[in-house]
């Protein structure tokens, strides 16, 4: 994956082009929006990580002026403003999604994965096949090796987050975002208990599990044979 | 003082202005009287010459009045006529003349003012018709007089009411200053004084003192606040800082992830902490927020409540949802439902199993959450509220503590050891302030109920129907 990272803060930067490299991602630096909006010009990259205060020109003006300019690459904005204010404007601005300073590096990576893969999924898309396991987006069926699984309708939402972003980590964070639509930090373990209960349900009686818990970082659903 | 001036010059002005206009009229009429009276005599001198005119004037002096006769011949002999006789400057006079005269009065012989005009008839005779002023000039003396004492008196009261007035004033904003220096100069308890007149001036004071009082409470509420930032910050960083320090002195550990990881961990819970900081103060100072949208309270409620429901199955607690009739409110959803979220997490933390309550004796304990509204939602008032109750059968927190836990970073003592900002319920209060609503915290006999209740106007909102329990 072409990431351009636009970040005015070299130190941050570098931190952040090193560890996306070694995540296996060529990255490209700008160091203020008006370079940023020079490079997404060229429209060789594949996500866009762009921080909100820039010099030269702001990090949200940036985007606008891209959108206006047609370039749909998806936009990750990094802000130190974390206000549920402060994340409807950047959206408004044509940001696809939103990360507070300071963040969790593989918080960052699994957003950006999302961002490329959501880039390149398609919308009319009917189900996800994950091993021997078939969700059914129209019939809202969920059947593992010919075996029917009953799910509650919020747990067929969040194994169906989960599938559309297979083989890709998915954080606790961004699990609350989009499963259940709260951007608040919960002080507790409440998403891993439901992801047990979705994991009691899909893998129990199965010789394989699928549904992986990813140290330090949140899940992710993989057929590893 | 300059008022004082001013106030003299201009009663001056319209004293004198009077005075004049009042002469001027009276002296009119004494030249008319006096001119009406000649015209008469006149006639009678060209009908009948001096014996005539002399029998006419000694007719009319029989009645006595103010107004004077003479008639003298050319060597001023008199022939007729109530004065006797004219001196030697009026003899040559003409015209109108102005003098003084003896006459017997009633104490004696006195001194008055006439004023006359004199004409010269044939053969050197003298015809003076004159009127006497003297009551005239008196009175006129009278009123000079008492208006220059009474202005001598005004000028006076004026000057000393105002110095009165003035210190007065003076006395009692010099009051005000002094205290608004003490205040600068860094010490908020003064007051301004107040005298219990009720006046302007006392309510002023009493403004100011409730504005003092407001401002005293906020910077204290900011000093102690400050002071627990101290604490709360401080700890967990000089805790981090000890542990990465000893990992570096320590040369034999090649391997420090655990440190690192550990050091990953407290930057967290400092990042969150600091994020709750941020949040409540943020709230704090706006009156409204931007992302203020309908939405059906009891949805939210439940959605929340369903978020938690196998985690607090997990702490062996019974999750229990009491759903009334919904409401579809302006709030911030975000906001509401972490303030939602907040409560439920502190009744599974603090009213867990561990605790030794009687919910945990009879096996689960029990975590309620009612939703409805506030009065039953069939009152006709206007006024109606959405109320959110959160009770557990926990410990639960003494009646003296309450106010405490609401406080920021209010950790009670036995609360210290668990994991948490300490932030809680104060975002949980401010986002209820926010929405115009309150937090209430009391015994739920064991155990704590925690109140959330957010007005709103029935006009303005429509109803959304009831929601199956």
């Amino acid at each position: 994956m072409r990431v351009l990272l636009v970040e005015d803060d070299r130190e941050a930067a570098l931190y952040l082009s090193k560890a996306l490299a070694e995540s296996g991602h060529s990255v490209k630096i700008a160091h203020d929006g008006e370079e940023g909006l020079e490079f997404a010009r060229s429209k060789e990259h594949d996500v866009l990580i762009v921080d909100r205060m820039l010099p030269r020109l702001d990090g949200l003006a940036m985007i606008e002026t891209l959108r206006t300019e047609a370039i749909g690459v998806p936009v990750l904005i990094l802000s130190a403003l974390g206000e549920v204010d402060d994340r409807v404007k950047g959206l408004k601005a044509g940001g696809d999604d939103y990360l507070t300073k300071p963040y969790a590096f593989t918080e960052l990576l699994a957003r950006v994965e999302a961002l490329h893969r959501r880039d390149s999924f398609e919308q009319g898309q009917t189900g996800y096949q994950v091993g021997d396991l078939v969700l059914d987006r129209l019939t809202r069926q969920v059947v593992r090796r010919d075996r029917n699984i009953l799910l509650q309708p919020r747990e067929f939402r969040l194994l169906e987050y989960l599938m559309r972003h297979a083989g890709q980590v998915v954080t606790r964070t961004m699990l609350l975002e989009n499963v259940w639509h709260y951007h608040f930090d919960p002080q507790t373990n409440v998403i891993d208990v439901h992801i047990s209960r979705l994991r009691a349900k899909i893998d129990k009686n199965f010789d394989t599990a699928l549904l992986k818990t990813i140290r330090g970082a949140g899940y992710m659903i993989r057929d590893d044979t | 003082m300059v008022f004082a001036v001013l106030f003299a010059a201009a009663a001056t002005l319209v004293i004198v202005y009077i005075s004049w206009n009042s002469n001027r009229v009276l002296e009119g009429r004494l030249k008319q009287t006096i001119l009406a009276e000649t015209l008469g005599l006149a006639e009678q001198y060209r009908s009948g010459g001096v014996t005539k005119l002399a029998k006419i004037i000694n007719r009319r002096i029989i009645t006595p009045s103010n107004t004077l006769y003479l008639v003298t011949d050319g060597d001023g002999g008199w022939i007729a006529g109530n004065v006797k006789a004219l001196t030697r400057e009026l003899w040559d006079a003409q015209g109108r003349v102005e003098f003084a005269y003896q006459r017997n009065g009633a104490r004696g012989r006195e001194m008055r003012h006439a004023v006359a005009r004199i004409y010269r008839l044939a053969k050197g005779y003298r015809l003076m018709v004159g009127r006497d002023v003297e009551d005239q000039r008196q009175f006129t003396q009278i009123i000079r007089n008492a208006v220059l004492s009474g202005l001598a008196f005004m000028v006076l009261v004026g000057l000393g009411g105002g110095w009165l007035v003035s210190r007065d004033l003076l006395r009692r904003i010099d009051g005000g200053t002094r205290t608004s220096r003490v205040i600068m100069a860094g010490d908020m308890s003064q007051r301004v004084p107040i005298d219990g007149s009720g006046d302007e001036f006392d309510r002023l004071a009493i403004n100011l003192n409730a504005m003092l009082e407001r401002i005293e409470q906020l910077m204290n509420g900011l000093r102690e606040v400050s002071d627990n930032i101290a604490h709360d910050l401080k700890t967990p960083l000089s805790r981090m800082r000890n542990r990465v320090e000893t990992a570096l002195r320590d040369k034999s550990r090649v391997d420090c992830r655990e440190v690192l990881e550990k050091t990953i961990e407290e930057s967290d819970e400092l990042i969150r902490t600091f994020n709750a900081l941020l949040s409540i103060a943020r709230l704090e100072a706006r009156s409204n927020s931007n992302n203020f949208a309908l939405n059906d309270l009891q949805e939210l409620v439940s959605g929340v409540a369903e978020l938690y429901e196998p985690l607090a199955e997990q702490n062996n607690m019974q999750l229990v949802m009491k759903s009334g009739p919904s409401a579809n409110i302006n709030v911030d959803r975000q906001l509401l439902g972490q303030a939602i979220a907040n409560l439920i997490e502190n009744a599974l933390k603090y009213g867990g199993s561990d605790a030794s309550s009687s919910g945990a004796k009879n096996g689960r304990g029990k975590l309620t959450i009612e939703a409805g509204l506030w009065p039953s939602g069939k009152s006709d008032d206007k006024q109606s509220a959405f109320f959110i109750v959160v009770s557990d059968e926990g410990e639960g927190i003494a009646k003296k503590d309450i106010e405490l836990a609401m406080k920021r970073f209010g950790r009670l003592e036995k609360s210290r050891s668990k994991p948490g900002t300490g932030l809680g319920l104060s975002l949980v209060s401010a986002v209820a302030k926010l929405h115009g609503g309150t937090l209430s915290l009391d015994d739920n006999q064991p155990g704590l109920v925690a109140r959330l209740v957010i007005p709103f106007d029935k006009d303005e909102f429509a109803q959304s129907g009831q929601t199956p329990i």
